[in-house]
């Protein structure tokens, strides 16, 4: 089986009589890290992002088990590496490339009807940068950790903190080259390769949201790659621009820090709106309400979230009218997001709903997005901020942001396409049970957090008032159920990689040019070109849509077709 | 004293022990009133589409819908003005937060890794421990010596980082309310002992303020030690007050606007001051020549604050009788039968600022509670 040419074959069969798919098309190590085709790659980021999920969700456990009791159980040197390694982990190696790379990277070419991203080779590249930023994290986390918390304030960062910050700043910096990378070719795809037919306002919102995303990647990572730049200097060859005891300004590091960190928030949470649009319009097999409001809002998010970053400055001696052009700015950029809310939530209106996994994920994303949202209401008003930010409250709202929003929509979105990616459908009454246990775990972490930052409990402490212990100890048992919930995914995806029911083309009567290839795709996607004649989320019956992947696709039945045990491998 | 909230539950806000507390915790309740209300909207919404138009059979294809203009109008219209007024309350409240009021007390703040310093201006001085007066409104005029650190008391909703550089003070105010102790927290990540920076404020009704006033202080007020430290440094050699030196005589300059010798006006003020002392070139008066030398690391936060409440002593024309012998006798304020006399002088050391020239003009009207010691 090793002797599978790696060229692409659709349509034809592998030598034990199987059709042959990107999986199956080329085996061994160096068909994988050799691979330009972009579902190999994405599978490559899937791995490695899991991994760092994983160790984040470790970290993650370890703050919230410092922080049962009042003392803190670990010495405050280690808990501020603790939860400097979850915020760099989470943010630059799991929230920021999650969705984008792994899903996007294997859906936008597939859903625009294109064979592969306009330039694989730098799709490749970008996964090994992925990997050497990952290598660099992981190297300053076991020499000794890095104290600076993930937002490296200067002038600590620079000129006071003796740990790593220095490998930790490479690593970054490379890690934003590879979100670059991924950006460009999003960018370029989309403009370049849809299908015939597949117009503007024929993509999937998934697409829109993509292409958002990459503009902001585009334009904000390199300011984050100056930024890190201009502290290395600082650090290394002592060039005074953020100390103050050179002749620098620790407030520009601010201002430059989040001028790329806030929109990265929208890097982080746009991909997954576009997830959430799929789940929503897919399994109420529904037109998105309002499409074209949908779309526009992807891209106002975009730029109105460049305008903002003053807002993480309320209480930094920032001018206080500065700080109140920013607070108006912030209410502007939340109403995009509240018409997308408003649309999903119209879209479910005479709709035909499945309760399966994903709709439950999407709801989900609705719930907790929702109420980080609205929370995100308080933070941006002026005489609230003061009160609230580095508090508790701020992590409660963002973690409702980004693990609510960007989480749910990630796993909701493996979900869906679980079957498409790896062939087999996951158990979908044991996910039903994970998404339950997770949301329950979710809700319990965080919003006692609400509760502990308004009565005051700052950020960052490794030991507290006794006053604070009893919500402490409510957010740890939830982030127990949390992970309790994270790890029953984990199991039965792997599981159903073997075990799983063989998946058909469409096994959710689905709308969308990936739904049109087999399970999982041939390596150039699609058997001939397709050829859009229809509307985005134009529902039909499933006997009515043709499979382009490879003739005699199990694609036409709406349930999945049992596994034939022992065929495979 | 506790509010009772649309909560209903006090136990999910912190006391409210500051003039501005109120404003922020109702700003807080219709901030959760509308999350509420609009999370029940769409919860309930999609609870009632879900259970309604549950899928029944697995071929049913529903009719599309193509959206409707209207409905796209009111969903952003009325958020936006909803969130039009959030942000005009917000704002509002944040301008009543950092207007720094002219009669304020001064208490100078130093954060450093990890404690925070205090100073009096009677010259008390506490680390990790400040006593306030309740009812006054309270300048804090805060240096930090290395990191960024923030000054946080939740009791109050007041918060304000406290940013290194020769040239700033961050100053914010409160005025407590109520008399009690409350957390002092710092609220910016600085290292180590990040959740070691914490302390106590102990808010007292005036009486028990002015004892403990006059509990301390051996050195004598901040002014005093300002003097003394005027003398030791050698600045009086150049800056002398009968104007012969080759530096700008002191004398009234604190809180007026200076000419510098670039044409710009500056107001004399408690960063001005600062600065002059750390980074003397930074800004030269008009008619003198940049020959200061920096004292940038050779003078604490602390002994700058003094040297700054000498200054300010010697500040304003209408006090220059105020000299640092007749500042001695601030500490024995509070005692029962001192000269009242002696009062206007401290009280101008405590009340005068420096951002508004008129200050001294507020005087007369400020500080109401400073009475009951005499009283007695
Ligand atoms: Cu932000
Ligand atoms: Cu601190």
């Amino acid at each position: 089986m090793s002797m599978t040419p790696l060229t692409a074959t659709a349509g034809r069969l592998t030598s034990e009589g199987e059709p042959l798919n990107y999986l199956n098309n080329g085996h061994g190590l160096k068909s994988w890290l050799l691979t330009k085709d972009h579902k190999r790659i994405a599978l490559l980021y899937l791995f490695s992002v899991s991994f760092f999920f994983i160790i984040g969700g470790i970290f993650a456990l370890l703050i919230r088990i410092n922080l049962l009791s009042p003392e803190g159980l670990f010495n405050p040197d280690t808990y501020n590496r603790i939860f400097t390694a979850h915020g760099i982990i989470m943010v630059f190696l799991f929230l920021v490339p999650a969705v984008p790379a792994v899903l996007g990277n294997f859906l936008l070419p597939i859903m625009i009807g294109a064979k592969d991203l306009a330039f694989p080779k730098i799709n490749l590249l970008s996964w090994y940068c992925y990997v050497v930023a990952g290598i660099f994290l992981t190297v300053a986390l076991i020499a000794g950790g890095i104290d600076t918390g993930w937002t490296f304030y200067t002038p600590y960062s620079t000129s006071y903190s003796n740990s790593n910050v220095l490998l930790a700043g490479v690593g970054i910096f490379i890690a934003g080259f590879s979100s670059i990378l991924t950006g460009i070719n999003f960018i370029v795809t989309v403009h370049t390769m849809r299908a015939p037919g597949m117009t503007w306002f024929r993509l999937p919102l998934f697409i829109w949201a993509h292409y958002a995303t990459a503009l902001v990647i585009m334009l904000g990572t390199p300011v984050l790659a100056i930024t890190l730049s201009l502290m290395a200097l600082e650090r290394v060859a002592h060039v005074g621009i953020f100390d103050p005891a050179m002749g620098g300004d620790p407030v520009l590091f601010q201002h430059m820090f989040w001028f790329y960190s806030h929109p990265a928030v929208y890097i982080m949470v746009l991909p997954a709106m576009g997830v959430v649009s799929e789940l929503i319009a897919n399994l109420a097999r529904k037109n998105i309400f309002g499409y074209k409001f949908v779309a526009m809002s992807s891209l106002a998010i975009a730029v109105f979230g460049f305008l903002v970053w003053g807002h993480h400055l309320f209480v930094s001696t920032q001018s206080i009218y500065l700080g109140i052009i920013f607070s108006f700015l912030s209410y502007a950029v939340a109403i995009p997001s509240a018409i997308k809310v408003f649309n999903w939530t119209a879209t479910l209106f005479k709709g035909s709903i499945s309760y399966d996994t994903p709709m439950i994920y999407g709801l989900g994303f609705i719930g907790l997005f929702l109420i980080g949202g609205m929370t995100g209401l308080f933070v941006a008003a002026l005489g609230i901020d003061v009160h609230v930010t580095d508090t508790y409250f701020v992590i409660a709202h963002f973690h409702y942001v980004m693990v609510g929003g960007s989480l749910m929509g990630f796993l909701g979105g493996m979900h869906l396409w679980w079957g498409k990616i790896t062939g087999r459908m996951y158990p979908e009454y044991w996910a039903r049970a994970a998404m339950v246990i997770q949301f329950v775990g979710f809700n319990l972490t965080f919003f006692p957090q609400f509760i502990l930052g308004y009565l005051g409990m700052p950020r960052r402490y490794a030991a507290y008032p006794p006053e604070f212990q009893v919500l402490h100890v409510l957010s740890t048992a939830g982030a127990t159920i949390l992970g309790l919930g994270m790890l029953i995914t984990i199991i039965y995806f792997i599981w159903s990689l073997k075990n799983g029911e063989r998946a058909p083309a469409n096994p959710w009567g689905a709308s969308g040019l990936e739904w049109r290839t087999s399970s999982p795709p041939p390596t150039e996607n699609f058997l001939e070109t397709p050829v859009v004649t229809w509307e985005a989320y134009e529902f039909a019956p499933i006997e009515t849509m043709d499979v382009l992947g490879y003739p005699g696709d199990p694609g036409k039945p709406s349930q999945p077709v049992p596994a034939e045990h022992g065929t495979e491998d | 004293m506790i509010h009772h909230s649309l909560l209903a539950m006090s136990w999910m806000l912190p006391e409210q022990a500051s003039s501005y507390a109120p404003e922020v915790d109702h700003l807080y309740e219709f901030l959760v009133g509308t999350t509420i209300f609009f999370c029940v909207l769409i919860f309930a919404a999609i609870l009632f589409f879900f259970v309604k138009y549950r899928r029944r059979s697995s071929d049913e294809i529903p009719r599309p819908i193509a959206g409707s203009m209207v409905l796209e109008s009111a969903w952003t219209i009325i958020p936006f003005i909803i969130s039009l007024f959030m942000f005009a309350w917000g704002a509002k409240i944040y301008l009543q937060e950092y207007t720094i009021p002219n009669d304020a007390l001064d208490i100078y703040v130093v954060g450093k890794q990890w404690m925070w310093k205090f100073q009096h201006p009677e010259g008390q001085r506490e680390i990790n421990e400040l006593h306030l007066p309740v009812g006054r409104k309270i300048r804090f005029i805060m240096a930090t010596e290395d990191v960024i650190h923030s000054f946080f008391i939740p009791a109050f909703r007041m918060k304000e980082d406290i940013v290194p550089g020769p040239n700033r003070y961050t100053t914010v105010w409160a005025e407590p309310t109520m008399t009690g102790q409350f957390h002092i927290f710092c609220a910016e990540y600085c290292g180590t002992s990040h959740s070691g920076m914490i302390g106590w404020v102990t808010v007292m009704n005036d009486r028990d303020y002015q004892n403990w006033l006059s509990g301390g202080a051996a050195e004598g007020s901040m002014a005093d030690r300002g003097a003394s430290l005027f003398q030791q440094l050698g600045c009086i050699t150049c800056h002398r007050s009968d104007a012969q030196g080759q530096c700008p005589r002191l004398e009234g300059i604190y809180g007026k606007e200076q000419l510098m010798s670039d044409g710009q006006k500056v107001v004399a003020d408690d960063s001005y001051i600062r600065e002059s002392v750390l980074s003397p070139l930074a800004k030269i008066v008009a008619g003198y020549q940049p020959i200061m030398p920096s004292f940038q690391g050779q003078v604490s936060e602390e002994q700058i604050q003094e040297l700054i409440a000498y200054i300010k002593s010697i500040g304003p024309p209408e006090t220059t009788n105020a000299t640092p012998g007749t500042m001695k006798g601030s500490t024995k304020i509070s005692a029962p039968g001192s000269n009242p006399a002696a009062k206007p002088p401290i009280m101008t050391t405590g009340g005068a600022t420096i951002v508004a020239p008129q200050t001294e003009k507020a005087q007369p009207a400020q500080l109401p509670q400073q009475t009951p010691g005499q009283n007695q």
